[in-house]
């Protein structure tokens, strides 16, 4: 295994312009140097990456593709019920092994020349090996043993596996810590269904997402929904949690037990007291997690959120597709025991979340707008002084941009600058 | 020209004219008027190809109601934010699959340019119309309206209902 953070292939002057993470140049937004030191030294260094549901391979021999970064995946469960990840490029001369969304296969074979695998990824095969008539054929001294697939390590979570390029990721309870832990141990209490997939493009650099997801300062400005509908208010309980190292969070509301229905009075720009919808069943809340926490968004390094908004659970991935672009992918979740009942109520509220959610849509263009804005001048500078400089959680109030430092702390730690 | 085939052609006609009727509502965004092209209780919902033929049940929207339509679109005009942008959809390859007592079941192409506020236009996406058509007081309504997006990727957002 490489770990880019060591072995850098590229070097950049870029040098962070401040003691503390509360402001940012736009630089990191728009540099190629740093997006491709990013592959080396954070998705595909000591992080543990988001790549996919032990549901969606339940059998041996099932796989899916996907990416950490811009590294293509496998992720294969073997005949031993063991999940295993690799990069999906073959030893030979480097073609995709696998070429398709998901399937069932024996083993891995790459259709570019025949090179076979096995579901841990070892070479076990060559084409035309012995030549043709004793003559050509593989060279003697060519090891298969040394030329399988690159694996990664592999941790499962609550039906959730992550992979990792590093042999310093400590193992996945360790990386989130207790707290956050807990939170994907409420949300994710039983054996997970996939209801469905979306993917979402969002014409900015990944980073923005993140932090967008990290801001729950915009959650009832910019998703203006909220405040209309009373989904979400900044007065509403809640607060922050934040991993000791600040690199991964929790942004989470718990509704008024008796006064859940009541739009509040706040002074946001958009509320309208007016404003009913016709129907509300895309509103409706069957408390299912033995709590009143309404949302819940979770952040894990650098890629990950983990989603609860109502009854609507997803998981999203997000993954970089070039300097200002990036695919956010949403795994859409119910429970295997839901009964049809259930099953139709998160069908609803799913109209709130995904690409035309009704609470979640601006997330896909205020990124964009960022990255319009920051291209002219990448030495200025974002501001971001909610609820102070520090990186601590706050109880009782989302109104802070602590995660959001939080996150350029970690990627300042990786990325060495 | 015999009775039938001048009754097919007339359902034809009559289908072809709503869904023209039904397009150029959205592309000349009177959205408020797009939730009467359904009956009370009709349902819309917007998935991916690749949702549909893995047999998974979420979609983009779901609307059941004209209620839940209306709502769409007072979210869109009081609510939601995004970059002002205008659809131009074309329509082709109607196919009438079935006539029935509860419907005529049929299917047909779309595709979906969107252009922006700045003139960047693309194509947003294409995919199929599967619809079961009513007549309810002597006017066809969409009792029934999945679209089917060729496409999984959604560039930016869905906000304008296809």
């Amino acid at each position: 295994m490489d770990d880019g953070s060591v072995a850098a292939r590229h070097e950049t002057d870029f040098r962070w312009p401040h003691s503390d993470t509360s402001q940012t140049p736009y630089r990191v937004y728009t540099d190629e140097t740093l997006y491709a030191l990013e592959q080396q030294r954070i998705f595909q260094g000591p992080v543990w990456n988001f790549i996919g549901l032990e549901c969606e391979i339940p059998n041996p021999g099932d796989f899916k593709t996907t990416f950490a970064g811009d590294a293509p995946l496998i992720v294969v469960r073997d005949r031993d019920g063991n999940i295993n990840a690799m990069v999906n490029r073959c030893a030979h001369k480097g073609s995709l092994v696998c070429f398709k969304p998901r399937g069932n296969v024996q083993e891995l074979t790459c259709v570019y020349h025949n090179w076979v695998y096995d579901l841990a990824g070892n070479l076990t095969g060559v084409a035309f090996r012995r030549g043709v008539n004793g003559k050509g054929g593989l060279d003697p001294e060519f090891d298969l043993k040394k030329n399988g697939l690159q694996r990664l390590r592999v941790e499962t979570y609550r039906g959730l596996i992550f992979g990792t390029f590093s042999d310093r990721t400590p193992p996945f309870r360790d990386y989130i810590g207790p707290e956050l832990c807990a939170n994907i141990d409420r949300v994710f209490p039983k054996k997970l269904k996939v209801l469905g997939y979306h993917s979402q493009v969002l014409p900015n650099n990944w980073k923005l997402y993140v932090e967008n997801n990290k801001d729950a300062y915009h959650a009832s400005l910019l998703h203006v929904f909220h405040n209309t509908f009373g989904v979400v208010r900044p007065t509403m309980g809640g607060g922050i949690k934040l991993s000791d190292n600040g690199w991964h969070h929790l942004s989470y509301t718990v509704r008024n037990k008796d006064s859940d229905d009541v739009v509040g009075k706040e002074q946001v720009r958009s509320l309208k007291d007016q404003y009913k919808l016709q129907d509300v069943r895309m509103m409706e809340h069957k408390l299912e997690l033995g709590d009143y926490t309404t949302n819940a968004i979770q952040t894990i390094f650098p890629t990950t959120v983990v989603q609860q908004i109502l009854n609507a659970l997803a998981m999203r991935q997000l993954v970089p597709k070039g300097v200002d672009k990036s695919e956010l992918i949403w795994t859409i979740l119910g429970f295997e025991d839901d009964d049809v009942d259930m099953q139709e109520l998160r069908l609803k509220v799913n109209n709130l979340v995904g690409p035309a959610g009704l609470i979640s849509m601006e997330d896909g263009c205020v990124g964009g707008w960022v990255q319009t804005a920051a291209k002219a001048d990448p030495t200025a500078q974002t501001v971001m002084p909610m609820g102070g400089r520090n990186i601590e959680p706050t109880e009782g109030s989302r109104v802070t941009e602590a995660a959001v430092r939080g996150f350029w702390k970690g990627w300042r730690e990786l990325m060495g600058v | 020209m015999t009775t039938t085939l001048a009754n097919d052609l007339s359902l034809r006609l009559r289908i072809e004219a709503l869904f023209a009727d039904y397009v150029q509502c959205i592309d000349d965004d009177a959205l408020e008027q797009w939730p009467d092209f359904f009956t009370g209780d009709g349902v819309y919902r917007v998935t991916s190809r690749e949702n549909l033929s893995l047999g998974l049940p979420v979609c983009l929207v779901y609307c059941e109601g004209r209620g839940m339509m209306a709502d769409r679109i007072s979210a869109m005009r009081t609510a939601n934010i995004f970059e002002p942008h205008t659809y131009n959809h074309s329509i082709s390859a109607l196919k009438i699959l079935s006539v029935a007592v509860d419907g005529i079941r049929t299917q047909s192409n779309f595709a979906v340019f969107r252009t922006m506020a700045d003139g960047n236009m693309s194509l947003f996406n294409c995919g199929r119309y599967m619809d079961r058509i009513v007549e309810d007081n002597g006017v066809l309504k969409l009792a029934d309206r999945l679209v089917v997006l060729e496409s999984r990727r959604i560039d930016t957002l869905l906000v304008i209902p296809i």
